[in-house]
């Protein structure tokens, strides 16, 4: 039994959080307010440095690592609130093959995806290809048209798919199977990038009640400050094993897969959004401002929460399992 | 990274549970535990079997396992739902401390006793006036010639009733306040002036005692570390507490849910808040789980427990509460009747889960301990 990150997977992440410190406060709102929503140019670097194909075969142009590599990249962007479609582009691989896989690898494709029957698209005017699954199968959906839609998460926009052209990626027969594996590492990525922003936002409560005065004393000095921080910290650290332990499930085809991806969904969507609200109330009134950051984690948190289903939704599937004849949970 | 047992440790988990399979009846597992029964006999066992202080060095009678072994033996006790272990004192607490700070002759004296439980242990730390704040204690060890005299009150105590030895902190400078001026001690619980009564709890039961102790004569070779440096012993004896103790927790917990799970089948439960909340407490457990995990990798790799595991205690504690109570909200109002299914198993670990954010360390000071050492935000006092 090892429950850690190997030293590659570590120099990893600073990579990734060296390269994303580019992404201050005033970058990121400079970018939420923009007309596209994001730096397109960003996407040829992140090519380069391998994370557009970090989890695809080395015999794609990839690097050939896997699904804990991909979440380790996936947990500073959410935590950098990084808003190109990396995480939508990634959750569609499972549904690609060969030269598809190579273009992604290359940086020469983006991918969205539409699997949920809701007809909503993350990041849909950030990419060209959409993976769309109907009875038939899954298509690749290019040349579409998009109706953008006012989302609260500026940086993560949802749109609306019309038209376009269709080639069939996956047959009706394996299809359930592949929209599954796709749900899943969506989960799984959705709560790798809550730990990256609830770790984000308690650092700065921290920072923020170590030094913020009232009544003549750091906020920090006061259980009713520090007590619902100490809460942030113990179930940031449970969200961060949850996540943890879908992904490496994910990436060992372990029988546990579904079941950990969904619980850590439920359990980091949810306590990210919680640690943004304890932040947003530690802050005060400067922490309800369009100005401050938290509210842009703050939506992000809750488009996590969202996706796919409120992580009740996820909670239900479990429940019914669990007591299931047969569960076969342990 | 791999979550699986690596071969050493799934052959320790196979031969501990063909142990079990073999030496533990099943008329002796399960059920609500009562702290009346004397399980020497199962200590005894476990003692023969090596698994007594398994993370002991062999020097001192330990079988010198890695900490995954101890971890592997707390899961599959808690799983089979096996008697508790009269020396968890001794062999968790008192050992440790004795190991760290004892001399070679208390080591000698006092070490393979705990581990076969011919000796057992009990903890005087808490007392009426003093518990979060166990630094304003004030029970007396006043030096006179070769020996101290102890007088005063400790509380909490489990096992007092039938221990033969005690660690004791004592305030052994009157004049002294705060941290300073404790003496740490060996109390031979059979000496003239030590007075045990049974402290009932909410259940009914009485699983703690309350130490009296009137001018109760202890040698001064029975102090441990030096006289004034109490309180540094006493530290050490708190971190072995919240040491691996998660391991045990959870797996006791995995224990609870499983039975929560059982009954809601058994009820046909469809109710979706009911529902709702079993799920959430399976997720909790896992987060839990492979908390554990995170944290013992650290300390295998470097010795010292790192601070994923802090949280653990306070959201198992509350995780049992709420878990107990789901139970009882399933069984509906025949929840009240105490001799109903399980012979009140669920009646008695509800209101004994009360005590668990209470025991050990309160909630309150978790959460001050999580905020000021892990944190690093500014001291509250």
């Amino acid at each position: 039994m090892d429950f850690s990150f190997t030293e590659e997977q570590e120099m990893l992440r600073d990579q990734a959080r060296e390269w994303l410190a580019r992404y201050d406060t005033d970058r990121i709102a400079e970018l939420a307010e923009s007309d596209e929503g994001w730096d397109a140019s960003s996407w040829s670097e992140l090519a380069e440095l391998g994370w557009t194909g970090v989890s695809i075969p080395e015999e794609q142009g990839g690097v050939g690592l896997g699904f804990v590599e991909q979440a380790v990249i996936l947990e500073e962007l959410g935590r950098a609130l990084y808003p190109g479609p990396f995480a939508s582009t990634m959750n569609a691989l499972p549904a690609l093959e060969g030269e598809r896989l190579e273009q992604v690898a290359a940086g020469e494709a983006r991918w969205s995806l539409s699997l949920n029957g809701d007809g909503l698209v993350p990041d849909l005017a950030a990419v060209d290809h959409v993976a769309v699954a109907d009875e038939e199968g899954i298509w690749a959906v290019t040349g579409f048209e998009v109706e953008a839609l006012p989302t609260m998460d500026t940086t993560r926009r949802l749109g609306r798919l019309s038209g376009g052209e269709r080639e069939l990626l996956v047959g009706a027969v394996d299809a359930p199977l592949v929209v599954a594996q796709m749900r899943m590492h969506a989960q799984g990525s959705n709560a790798v990038e809550a730990v990256g922003i609830a770790q984000k936002v308690m650092e700065l409560s921290v920072e923020y009640a170590s030094t913020r005065e009232q009544f003549g004393r750091p906020l920090g000095v006061y259980q009713a400050v520090s007590h619902p921080l100490a809460d942030t910290y113990i179930e940031t650290e449970l969200s961060r094993s949850l996540a943890y332990w879908a992904a490496w499930s994910i990436a060992e085809s372990d029988e546990q897969a579904p079941v950990a991806a969904a619980a850590a969904k439920a359990y980091a969507t949810e306590s990210a959004v919680l640690a943004c609200e304890r932040a947003i109330q530690i802050h005060g009134g400067i922490g309800f401002t369009w100005e401050h950051v938290l509210h842009r984690y703050y939506k992000r948190a809750q488009w996590l929460a969202a996706y796919g289903g409120f992580p009740a939704v996820y909670r239900r599937a479990i429940a019914r399992s669990l007591l299931a004849p047969a569960a076969a949970l342990a | 990274m791999d979550l699986r047992d690596n071969p050493e440790e799934a052959a320790f988990r196979a031969e501990v549970r063909a142990w079990l399979d073999e030496n533990l009846p099943d008329e002796q597992r399960g059920g609500r535990r009562s702290f009346d029964d004397d399980s020497r006999e199962w200590s005894r066992k476990v003692y023969d079997a090596g698994y007594a202080g398994l993370t002991w060095p062999k020097e001192f009678g330990g079988a010198g396992a890695p900490y995954s072994h101890q971890a592997i033996l707390f899961e599959e006790w808690s799983r089979y739902e096996a008697p508790q272990h009269m020396g968890v004192i001794g062999i968790g607490m008192a050992g440790p401390t004795i190991i760290a700070h004892g001399t070679d002759e208390q080591k000698t004296r006092y070490l393979s006793k705990i581990l076969s439980s011919e000796a057992i242990w009990c903890q005087g730390f808490s007392e009426p006036g003093a518990g979060s704040d166990l630094a304003g204690l004030r029970t007396r060890a006043d030096l006179n010639g070769d020996h101290f005299v102890v007088n005063g009150q400790k509380v909490w105590s489990s096992f007092a009733h039938i221990a033969d030895w005690c660690i004791l902190v004592t305030r052994s400078d009157p004049d002294s306040e705060k941290h300073a001026g404790m003496t740490y001690m060996v109390v031979d619980m059979h000496s003239p002036g030590v007075e045990v009564r049974p402290l009932r709890q909410i259940t009914g039961e009485a699983e703690f005692n309350e130490i009296f102790f009137t001018d109760v004569k202890v040698p001064v070779e029975n102090v441990l570390g030096e006289v004034g440096q109490g309180w540094a012993v006493a530290m050490t004896t708190l971190l072995h507490e919240r040491g691996t103790l998660g391991f045990a927790l959870t797996a006791r917990l995995e224990v609870e849910i499983r039975k929560l799970v059982a009954l809601a089948r058994q009820r046909d439960v469809d109710d979706p808040v009911i529902l709702d909340g079993i799920a959430r407490e399976w997720i909790e457990l896992q987060a839990l789980k492979y908390t554990n995990y995170r944290a013992l990798t650290r300390l295998m790799k470097t010795g010292i427990p790192g601070p994923e595991g802090s949280g653990i205690k306070l959201n198992w504690s509350e995780a049992n509460q709420r878990v107990t109570k789901l139970a009882l909200e399933i069984l509906g109002p025949d929840s009240q009747v105490m001799n109903g299914e399980l012979g009140g198993y669920w009646q008695f670990n509800q209101l004994r889960s009360r005590g668990n954010t209470i025991e050990a360390g309160t909630s309150e000071i978790l959460r001050n301990i999580v905020a000021e050492r892990v944190l690093g935000l500014p001291r509250s006092r």
